[in-house]
């Protein structure tokens, strides 16, 4: 599968309060923080529920599927490794399904495709097996509704 | 029961810059410019800097309130404070900061600075390379969003999308910068005026709402103030520009991870306007002047808007250049040139240009100007903004 941006970029660190999150998502998962005493979503992740103030965080499957918030295209390289590969498509995307929290990732699509702020979109996991250690990123297609 | 309130109650006394630079270009280190800013403010407040007691700073500076102490041989250093966040959303407080110290008794004489020597150290636009992405940037780097400019466009793209309100809108912003920089010694972009023509055909730095001119510069340099009770700054040399209100922080969750802030499209002032308009008994109305924090053009918009300059339904018609020009416009703003073209010193470019406009000695000048308003950098967590007046606005 073609990756949306080149090699050499940042990579995630997965240690820590996140590791359940990119455990999930090299199986394919969008697994999330759930409050386990008042129930409700939230993003990132955080050591309490800013809610109820519980610390009895679980981390819970969601839907891989949500709309585009906003949305931004780089045209200018702020890394070594995006020089010759701009532009590019960053969106900002609320998952409905999950207390509405939202997440960034890259939208599949070519550099001159418009843009829709409320477009439905869907998660596609794109894996770096290669690196050490292994990660997988989400990025996200529109969905045909 | 007593007002807790600052309006009134502390001075600036003096500023004090260096020349400023394009990023890089500064024969003298970065702790070299800050003793040059803060000599020159205690200068113009007729000050021996000996009798300085304190030190505010803000966005990291590396030039610490010790150091400084140590440096110039300050006989007791009474209050030493760093204000949280990055960039320049902590201007405003920095500068407030020294007047509560000042104000609550715990200093009498207190500096509120920056300097910046990104020569020396990193700059900004550009991302470190290397090293795993941790934390926020887990989330964010690995799809290619590292920079400053990043982190805000899509605050603006929902913003201006949703509220209609076009490009050239943030244009007028830009180019009435760099219309006040042409008559500034000092500025940076004296001599490099922008046009219409030169703004629409700049590269593209983010689509859809950020082109080259709509982004700041960077700099080398320092910028410095002196803060004194009220009543010994009429004792001083200067014309008092007199503190009148000041708020920072942010609202509800404004710093939540990963672009989860409730209330997202915004330049995170919405609580800190209303708390230093209501310490200020002032509104936006009352403003001569407007000195408004440009890292983008967009946030400017965003910072207007949650001031009450601007009304998001009329912004359009609003933001149009001649309005935002001295000496006449309905709203002059920036008048040294602002971050844009004088000199990106996060801001206290921006306080040192409030005080010229009050005490009438601006290159740019707006005749009878009592009250100017400093919105600090916008889109950050925690921001600031603070608003100063003459003797008159008291």
């Amino acid at each position: 599968m073609n990756r949306a941006l080149p090699d050499g970029l940042p990579v995630p660190a997965q240690d820590g309060l996140a590791k359940p999150y990119w455990d999930g998502t090299r199986q394919g998962k969008l697994v999330i923080q759930k409050c386990r005493d008042c129930g409700k979503y939230q993003w990132g992740p955080e050591w309490i529920c800013h809610r109820c103030h519980s610390f009895d965080l679980a981390w819970e499957e969601v839907a891989p599927r949500g709309r585009i918030w906003s949305w931004q295209r780089p045209h200018h390289p702020v890394h070594p490794a995006l020089n010759g590969h701009t532009p590019y498509t960053i969106v900002l995307v609320e998952l409905p399904d999950a207390d509405n929290v939202r997440m960034v990732g890259n939208l599949l699509c070519t550099p001159d495709t418009p843009v829709t702020i409320g477009a439905a979109v869907e998660a596609i996991f794109e894996p770096h097996d290669e690196a050490e250690p292994p990660y997988t990123l989400v990025q996200w297609r529109v969905r045909e509704e | 029961m007593t007002e807790r309130t600052l309006r009134g109650k502390v001075a600036i006394a003096g500023i004090g810059e260096t020349v400023y630079y394009k990023h890089g270009q500064s024969p003298d280190a970065e702790f070299k410019l800050a003793l040059q800013a803060i000599l020159a403010a205690c200068r113009d407040a007729g000050i021996d800097p000996r009798d300085v007691d304190g030190f505010a700073s803000y966005g990291d500076d590396r030039s610490d309130g010790p150091r400084l102490a140590a440096a110039l041989g300050i006989r007791e250093l009474r209050f030493s404070n760093m204000h949280w966040g990055g960039g320049g959303g902590g201007v405003a407080a920095a500068v407030a900061n020294a007047g509560a110290a000042v104000q609550s008794g715990m200093a009498n004489c207190v500096i509120a600075f920056r300097s910046l020597a990104q020569g020396q150290f990193a700059r900004y636009g550009r991302s470190r390379t290397g090293a795993a992405a941790m934390g926020d940037d887990a989330f964010l780097a690995p799809y290619g969003l590292m920079s400053p400019a990043q982190r805000f466009a899509m605050k603006i793209t929902r913003f201006m999308t949703g509220n209609g309100i076009r490009h050239e809108a943030l244009r007028a912003i830009a180019m009435a910068s760099y219309h006040h920089a042409q008559n500034n010694p000092n500025a940076v972009m004296r001599g490099r005026p922008l046009t219409e023509e030169k703004y629409d055909s700049a590269r593209w730095i983010i689509e859809p709402f950020h082109r080259l001119f709509d982004c700041c510069q960077e700099n080398d340099g320092a910028g410095a103030v002196l803060v004194v009770p009220a009543e010994r700054a009429k004792d001083l040399p200067q014309k008092p520009v007199y503190l009148l209100g000041a708020a920072q922080g942010g609202h509800h969750r404004s710093a939540a991870p990963v672009h989860n802030a409730p209330d997202y499209a915004s330049a995170h002032f919405k609580t800190v306007a209303r708390n230093m308009w209501a310490m200020a008994k002032l509104g936006p109305k009352d403003c001569d002047v407007v000195q408004a924090y440009e890292n983008f053009t967009g946030g400017v918009l965003l910072s207007l808007v949650e001031h009450g300059f601007i009304d998001p339904k009329t912004a359009n018609e609003q933001l149009v250049l001649e309005n935002l020009l001295a000496p006449g416009g309905k709203m002059p703003m920036n008048t040294s040139g602002g971050n844009l073209a004088e000199c990106y010193m996060h801001g206290l470019e921006m306080v040192n240009e409030a005080v010229r406009q009050l005490r009438g000695t601006a290159i740019n000048q707006v005749a009878g100007a009592n009250v100017v308003a400093v919105l600090g950098g916008p889109m950050v967590t925690p921001v600031s903004s603070l608003v100063v007046g003459t003797e008159a606005a008291l």
